[in-house]
């Protein structure tokens, strides 16, 4: 507790940090009373004002069924926000595992595992997502899965070079000289020290995790409609591009603005936990 | 840089491969389909099913169906595709030479803009210059390809405007003009979003670099800030940059996939995006390994220029 008040505070202090933090917290609000805060019905029609430009009514303009894009967006908000951060997890927490196992067990099993490793991030990203999708089936909690899948041995990687860093120090000698038990070693001992690099390198990852739910949705292997997914409000609103750019820019802004917040504050983080790294 | 090391890693782009195309065959063994009930329909009789399925070889194990797959991949023969049935070889290699013009042209273009705009914000830190730089490229780096290339489409490729044709391609023998006409779009969007993560990445390591003491060396001798930034600092940032820009190549492809989608392009992305839709499992697996395939190259010769231009290590 008293570490989260203490990384809080130096965020504060820091610019980058203070406007992510502020940008975050505000987005999980929304993503979560998001359907409550609508002023409208997200898949309410209006026809007397379809393609309507922003106005006190419809914050954002309306689409092309003239439902409100404000509306719209803060109940979408959930499936992307909430969807991408819930990838994040499944990809570190799962990367973390098997870096961790990988470090401490060492010799033959580690090799294997690195190898691996290094053979599925020889596979771009997206293309990965892609692929495990295609056995997976399109549904906006497979997207979630496969983005996590992608994530998981960067991650790996990481809290591989951790545990290996860890594992050498004298505490760790000391508790295993003591008769400590592997997994106590692991939870007490080397988790703490993971903690760091692995929620700097989260927090920038649900910027990209976000980025890349909504590429999946757009080309029709996430969210499926009438969700109000941003992504997929986007792929939707192409077939009526050229009568209004409102029901675009709504969303295409809205991902673009939580991206940004994710990666200040990944990088207010960094400052904050990483002295080492700080320019 | 000896000849062994480029053996060495003529080996280790081998084994990649191999791994790779292990993964790419193993996801399409596990959907719950096979190609035999893909050609037949979902009203298939058993009968029809079992002989397709010997005249396929789909009953065979799994391991002899991959290293048989593997032989004629290496041969040049993807199969048949399951939607078109036209070969797959013929029509991912076509597909395969117009994604090439969208990603080389983006990378040259990219390395023309992204270095110096780099170079010129570090050297002007905390300057408005550099604080220009930073905010465009954050941004830049926070929006999606396919948001970027729908709203380059909406302002640019609008019908009352009319400056660039909204999609399709034109090939560069028939028609120069057209065909730079048509991707002009496409590549415009991964070149911004390309020099938004390279320009950041080359501006933290020219920081770097210009803290180091033979740059304060160079400027106490009296030599001119061009001379040091450009023939000093920029020099020892550029093999991190190729090291960056490598490993970009990999958003890059995830990029091309998208930019095709979106100005229906017709590509390696688009065809393997249509494979998916369609589970037409050759077609799947040739885009896919041909993408992976390009990525492994493309990081080898990273490495090969690396080991070219940095004369402190020796292989």
């Amino acid at each position: 507790m008293l570490f989260l008040i203490k990384t809080l505070r130096a965020l504060m202090r820091n610019p980058q940090g203070a406007i992510g933090t502020v940008l975050v917290f505000l987005l999980l609000l929304i993503s979560v009373f998001g359907p409550f805060l609508a002023p409208q019905d997200p898949e309410s029609f209006n026809f007397g004002s379809r393609f309507a430009p922003p106005s006190a009514e419809f914050l954002f303009g309306t689409d092309w069924f003239g439902r409100d894009l404000f509306s719209r967006i803060l109940v979408g908000a959930r499936s992307t926000v909430l969807l991408a951060i819930l990838a994040t997890f499944i990809g570190t927490a799962s990367g973390a595992l098997i870096g961790i196992f990988s470090g401490f067990v060492g010799g033959w099993v580690d090799e294997l595992i690195m190898r691996t490793i290094d053979a599925i991030m020889a596979i771009p990203g997206l293309l990965l997502a892609l692929m495990i999708l295609t056995v997976l089936g399109s549904s906006s909690l497979n997207a979630v899965i496969a983005i996590g899948v992608a994530f998981a041995p960067g991650m790996a990687r990481i809290s591989r070079s951790t545990t290996l860093a860890v594992r050498e120090l004298d505490y760790v000698s000391a508790a295993r000289a003591r008769g400590e038990s592997k997994l106590w070693i692991i939870f007490s001992e080397i988790l703490p020290n993971m903690v760091a690099p692995v929620i700097v390198e989260a927090t920038i990852r649900v910027a990209f995790a976000i980025m890349t739910l909504a590429t999946l949705s757009f080309l029709g292997l996430g969210a499926q409609p009438p969700s109000p997914e941003w992504g997929l409000m986007i792929a939707d609103a192409r077939e009526h591009m050229f009568r209004s750019p409102w029901p675009i820019l709504a969303p295409g802004i809205s991902i673009a603005l939580v991206a940004i917040a994710f990666n200040l504050l990944g990088d207010g983080l960094r400052d904050v936990l990483n002295p080492h790294s700080q320019e | 840089m000896t000849v062994s090391y480029v053996i060495k890693r003529l080996i280790y782009l081998v084994f990649t491969a191999l791994l790779v195309s292990l993964i790419v065959f193993s996801v399409t063994q596990l959907l719950p389909a096979n190609a035999a009930t893909m050609i037949l329909g979902e009203y298939a009789t058993d009968e029809a099913l079992a002989i397709l399925n010997s005249k396929l070889g789909l009953d065979d194990p799994a391991a002899v169906q991959y290293l048989r797959w593997l032989g004629n991949v290496v041969q040049g023969d993807f199969g048949i595709s399951l939607r078109t049935s036209q070969p797959v070889g013929p029509t991912i290699l076509n597909a395969f030479g117009r994604s090439a013009i969208l990603a080389v042209t983006s990378l040259l273009l990219v390395c023309i803009i992204a270095i110096p705009l780099g170079v010129l914000a570090a050297s002007r830190r905390g300057k408005p210059t550099d604080l220009g730089v930073s905010l465009v490229s954050y941004i830049g780096v926070s929006m999606p390809e396919f948001v970027l290339a729908t709203l380059l489409l909406v302002w640019l490729a609008s019908p009352s405007l009319g400056l660039f044709p909204a999609s399709g391609y034109v090939p560069f023998s028939e028609d120069f003009w057209g065909a730079l006409h048509h991707i002009a779009l496409p590549v415009l969007t991964l070149t911004i979003v390309l020099t938004a993560h390279i320009s950041r990445m080359i501006r933290s390591e020219m920081a770097d670099t210009l803290e180091m003491d033979f740059i304060r060396a160079g400027r106490l001798r009296g030599l001119s800030k061009r001379r040091v930034l450009f023939r000093h600092a920029l020099r020892n940032s550029m093999l991190p940059a190729i090291t960056v820009i490598a490993l970009d190549v990999g958003y890059l492809i995830g990029g091309v996939i998208v930019v095709e989608e979106v100005f229906a392009f017709p590509g390696v992305g688009r065809q393997l995006i249509l494979a998916i839709q369609n589970r037409d499992l050759p077609m799947i697996q040739a885009g896919a390994l041909i993408m992976a395939a390009s990525y492994a190259v493309a990081n080898l010769l990273a490495d090969l220029a690396y080991g070219a231009l940095d004369k402190r290590i020796k292989y």
